[in-house]
């Protein structure tokens, strides 16, 4: 369970928010709106332990949302996609999960690629893929991934209706799994059999 | 986490192969910079075997100084450092593999090319392999203080230049007893304390710089 209290965050002169509270359970989803600049993506950095909170706490099965052993159970993909240009997709994908310590072999990466349907650009370098393609090799690790937090970041964006869906039905799965998902969005989400619990940022 | 670190010394090698330009300009500027001085202060050997080793170092510090601000600069730019704060393992661990890279492209390399270039300052032969053997110490020393530096100017507006001012000072125990070896063994001394003090200050910044760049770029990332 992720439990954020009395959360205040500051950037700069501005408070963003204040006293922000709500409980996440397994199989939930959590849909953080507001317009731009309200705060949303500094909400999610927050959860993730990235910045830390003005004040407030956030805690993951009872103790400090923090150190190693939270983030293991962490999946964060952010607003930039974190390709490196220079490397193929199947470079990307596969340092990506070498990171989060959930080692791919090759078969199962190039299996992810195809999924996103990257099939026969998986040797390209990144730099030649268009900015929904590379958005898919980022997206590649949620079909893959064990983490039961996920964390993630306006993922719709640049992708096209089929890879909409396809998300969309990950998420489904994951979450029917016991998983978790806090996520920002401006497009209209549809999770089958999952009714979204919203935070509204001003 | 050795397997942690040798996946990041391999990513960097290939991220630096691709980028095979931004390497050998580094080196190129060493190279010609080191180049100059027979030039310019004329064929005197005395004077030259006399500022070989000043010379060598203080190009090898300018051109370790042109290359480290890419060392986190690109991976905080398109979000990989993000990752790499929140990966389940010791960042510091991710840092000393990304230090290492970086000392493999930018410093070995300076190490190698030193004892041809010591020619044209006529060194004797095993000055130039005095020479080789201080940089081979000396350069990791730039490397893991660099990276400090670096890590502390990410994101800043004109961070290449408040980079040097922060880092330039702290090379300077590397470039006395650096250039010292040389200098000692050309005029007859043994250079074994100087290479010592070398390996005193290699151990001991590859044990706390890993960490306080670590540190840094968690204040850096807030």
């Amino acid at each position: 369970m992720l439990e954020a209290a009395h959360l205040t965050c500051q950037r700069g002169e501005r408070t963003l928010f204040t006293g922000l509270s709500f409980t996440l359970s397994a199989g939930e989803l959590l849909q953080v709106a507001g317009p731009n600049g309200s705060g949303k993506t500094s909400l999610l950095k927050l959860l993730c332990g990235l910045t830390p909170p003005l004040e407030g706490t956030i805690s993951w099965q009872g103790a400090l949302a923090r150190g190693e052993d939270f983030r293991r159970n962490l999946l964060y993909i952010g607003h930039q996609n974190a390709v490196k240009e220079d490397l193929s997709a199947l470079e990307n994908l596969r340092i990506a999960t070498d990171f989060a310590g959930e080692p791919l072999s090759d078969a199962q990466a190039l299996a992810a690629l195809a999924r996103m349907d990257l099939a026969g650009r998986e040797h390209l370098p990144a730099k030649v893929l268009s900015q929904g393609q590379k958005r898919r090799v980022t997206l590649a690790r949620l079909l893959v991934s064990r983490a039961p937090l996920w964390v993630l970041d306006e993922p719709l964006t640049a992708l096209d209706v089929r890879a909409v869906e396809l998300i969309q039905l990950r998420l489904a799965e994951h979450l029917a799994q016991q998983g978790m998902v806090v996520l920002t969005t401006h497009q209209p989400l549809q999770v089958p059999g999952v009714t979204p619990r919203r935070i509204e940022l001003s | 986490m050795g397997k942690l670190i040798a996946t990041v010394i391999r990513r960097d090698l290939l991220l630096a192969y691709r980028r095979r330009a931004d390497v050998l300009t580094t080196l190129f500027f060493f190279v010609i910079v080191v180049s100059l001085f027979p030039l310019g202060v004329g064929p005197e050997m005395k004077t030259l075997r006399l500022i070989a080793p000043g010379v060598v170092w203080v190009a090898a510090l300018l051109a370790s100084m042109l290359s480290l601000h890419r060392l986190f600069a690109a991976d905080y730019q398109d979000g990989t450092l993000e990752q790499m704060l929140l990966a389940p393992q010791s960042l510091a661990a991710i840092v000393l593999g990304k230090i290492v890279a970086h000392w493999m492209v930018s410093g070995l390399p300076l190490a190698l090319m030193a004892p041809l270039l010591g020619l044209q300052f006529d060194l004797p032969p095993a000055a130039l392999g005095v020479l080789f053997l201080a940089l081979l110490l000396g350069t990791p020393v730039l490397s893991l203080i660099g990276a400090i530096g670096a890590a502390l100017t990410l994101g800043l507006r004109g961070g290449g230049v408040l980079l040097s001012l922060l880092v330039l000072p702290l090379y300077i125990p590397a470039l006395i007893f650096g250039a010292g070896a040389v200098e000692a063994y050309v005029v007859g001394v043994s250079p074994e304390g100087h290479l010592s003090l070398l390996g005193a200050l290699l151990i001991f910044s590859g044990l706390a710089a890993p960490w306080v760049t670590a540190l840094a770029l968690r204040i850096a990332m807030e």
